[in-house]
């Protein structure tokens, strides 16, 4: 055991078939944070968090529903809702084609139904690689949806957040799916069922001053910026510079912001164990002390 | 009334004919001369222009007007169409922000809450008011007197007049996002009536934490929108300074109260007096006077559980999508 007796490892022995192995050079990834690099599928099995440095890099919504609901229990509800143009944005339709085109997503949220540790949820997931997870018609429809899915049959609701904000291409309309998601919440509430509130980076502007902020537990990854505005125009209207980690986690759990700061290997216990709780159902473990 | 110091590009040719009829009546007054002939069609072609012009205002030409420190503000519709006023401070644990205002006021005789933001005429007021920006301890007071007005059971109005949130370093180690959130959310769950009125600029989810109600009124030069014209601007053309590309900016985004009817995200557009509210502040208070008496009436009969269900169903239904 001891780490300066370090264990001989037994050589692999040579493939006799293959002069060199030859290893492709896209099976490497770089950690955008520290630069460390490694294998890909060794990012991938960590949950695409830097093993050097923790640094949790971006995943797209399909993953958190892998991550947080049970193997083979999510189902995909919703699916086929999409943006219209009601304003006649410049570019608006050739941006959503584009960015469905990019990500393979509908829109900005996946909502999916399904267990997190044997208990029914319903999961909305926000994906930032359709145009910056924006909230627009449709975002604000889904978590709606979801949310009178949940009244329906009293299951928890569980919102992932990464989005810059309400879309500015369907105007004041994405302004009041702020207000729509929030008269949702209420009505949860009122219900006592319970809600947990999940911020990964980056989560903003009329996303952050909504739903996000609204959970009965609100809990954060490691390093995610999370704010109203953002930094660039704070620095504006400041004059001056921002401290260091600024608007991350950490600093809002420091302000009294958030309930935690959770690891992304963490999270579904987590949440699971927040439920749990808030819905008076016995730990994994039982209810009897250990 | 206009001086030229802050004179929009467009009410140019009215200022020029004000002058006119000025000087004809300094003369008249100076030498004793009766000029009324001659003023009286001057007058009247003065009202009909400015009529004509204000019917015609392009959407930018509107946000330049709602933010006019000329128009009536909060606190001076408050003076002119509510009596009784007693102004209550402050979110019982940071500090008052003087971005928001609010307190009980009367509305032809009877109680009711009015909060709403609050900006300043001249650079020491804006100073204190923060340019109508408010902190989060803003919003926390503004709901701390709903909750008030609902223990009581009192209806709400509130005042939008605001060009956002105020973006900075305390705003956000005080949580801004969560304070704007919990307005949202307790409006709509609160058990007695708000009516919500954009008088000026309802800048973002700044505006929106004061603006979820059983009615949503806006002044007819009154503008509504997700994001600034000059913000919008820069985002799509990396240029927020240009006349011309704040004016795009303002048509695609729709802001204007008969776009926000049209998107059926407002309930109702107050008329305004020939020339626009700053025009005639006693006018434009009558009309929101008005208009706030007819909706609070509609509204007062409702029973509690009712009126949130409608309200909330109300909100539940914004939205275009395809399916």
């Amino acid at each position: 055991m001891s780490w300066w007796r370090k264990d001989k490892k037994p050589r692999r022995p040579r493939r006799e078939s293959v002069e060199r192995l030859e290893i492709p050079p896209d099976v490497w990834e770089k950690c955008e944070a520290c630069g460390h690099t490694d294998l890909r599928d060794k990012f991938a099995r960590n949950l695409n968090v830097c093993p050097a440095c923790d640094y949790h890099r971006r995943i797209r919504a399909h993953e958190y529903v892998s991550i947080l609901l049970d193997e083979g229990s999510s189902k995909e509800v919703d699916a086929n809702l999409r943006s219209t143009d009601p304003l006649g944005f410049p570019e608006y339709p050739q941006r959503l084609k584009k960015a469905s085109a990019a990500s393979g997503s509908g829109d900005a949220m996946l909502a999916a139904s399904g267990t997190l540790g044997d208990m029914p949820v319903n999961l909305g997931v926000m994906d930032f690689g359709f145009m910056g997870g924006s909230m627009g018609s449709v975002v604000g429809e889904k978590i709606a949806r979801l949310g009178q899915r949940s009244l329906e049959r009293k299951y928890p609701l569980v919102l992932v957040s990464a989005s810059g904000g309400a879309r500015m291409q369907e105007g004041v309309l994405s302004l009041m799916q702020m207000a729509k998601a929030s008269a949702l919440l209420s009505q949860l509430g009122e219900r006592r069922i319970p809600y947990v509130s999940i911020l990964t980076n980056p989560t903003m502007g009329g996303v952050s001053a909504s739903f996000a902020m609204l959970g009965d537990a609100i809990l954060a990854e490691p390093g995610a910026v999370i704010g109203f505005a953002g930094p660039r125009v704070i620095k504006q209207t400041m004059g001056q510079d921002l401290p260091e980690g600024f608007q991350a986690a950490e600093f809002l759990l420091d302000h009294g912001i958030v309930d935690d700061v959770v690891h992304r290997r963490d999270l579904k216990k987590t949440v699971g164990q927040l439920l749990r709780h808030m819905s008076g159902k016995p730990a994994l473990t039982g209810w009897s002390a250990p | 009334m206009a001086t030229t110091a802050n004179t929009l590009e467009f009410e140019r040719p009215l200022v020029e004919l004000e002058k006119q009829i000025d000087e004809l009546k300094k003369m008249a007054g100076d030498q004793q001369l009766t000029v009324s002939a001659e003023i009286a069609p001057l007058e009247q072609k003065l009202t009909e222009l400015r009529t004509e012009i204000y019917r015609n205002l392009s959407p930018y030409q509107r946000v330049q007007v709602a933010r006019s420190s000329k128009r009536p503000f909060t606190l001076d519709y408050i003076r002119l169409a509510l009596a009784d006023f007693i102004e209550l401070h402050g979110d019982r644990s940071f500090r008052d922000d003087a971005a928001i205002i609010g307190g009980w006021a009367r509305l032809d005789g009877e109680t009711v809450m009015v909060i709403g933001h609050q900006r300043g005429r001249d650079a020491k007021e804006n100073l204190h008011r923060n340019f109508g920006m408010p902190h989060p301890e803003g919003y926390r007071k503004a709901l701390r007197l709903m909750k008030l007005a609902e223990k009581f059971h009192v209806p709400v109005l509130t005042f939008i007049d605001t060009q956002g949130a105020w973006a900075g370093l305390g705003a956000e180690e005080r949580g801004q996002s969560e304070a704007i959130a919990r307005n949202l959310y307790e409006m709509s769950r609160l058990d007695v009536p708000i009516i919500a009125t954009v008088i000026g600029e309802g800048g973002s989810g700044g505006a929106l934490a004061l603006g979820v109600g059983d009615r949503v009124l806006m002044l007819e030069n009154a503008v509504y929108s997700v994001i600034t014209v000059e913000g919008c601007a820069i985002i799509l053309w990396k240029d927020g300074k240009s006349p011309e590309m704040r004016e795009k900016a303002a048509a695609a985004l729709h802001i204007t109260a008969q776009d926000l009817l049209e998107l059926r995200t407002i309930d109702e557009i107050v008329p305004e007096p020939p020339g626009g509210a700053q025009a005639d502040h006693e006018a434009a208070a009558k009309s929101l006077q008005q208009a706030l008496l007819r909706n609070l009436d509609d509204l007062r009969h409702l029973k509690p559980d009712k009126l949130v269900r409608r309200r909330r169903e109300k909100y539940l239904r914004i939205g275009q999508f395809s399916e």
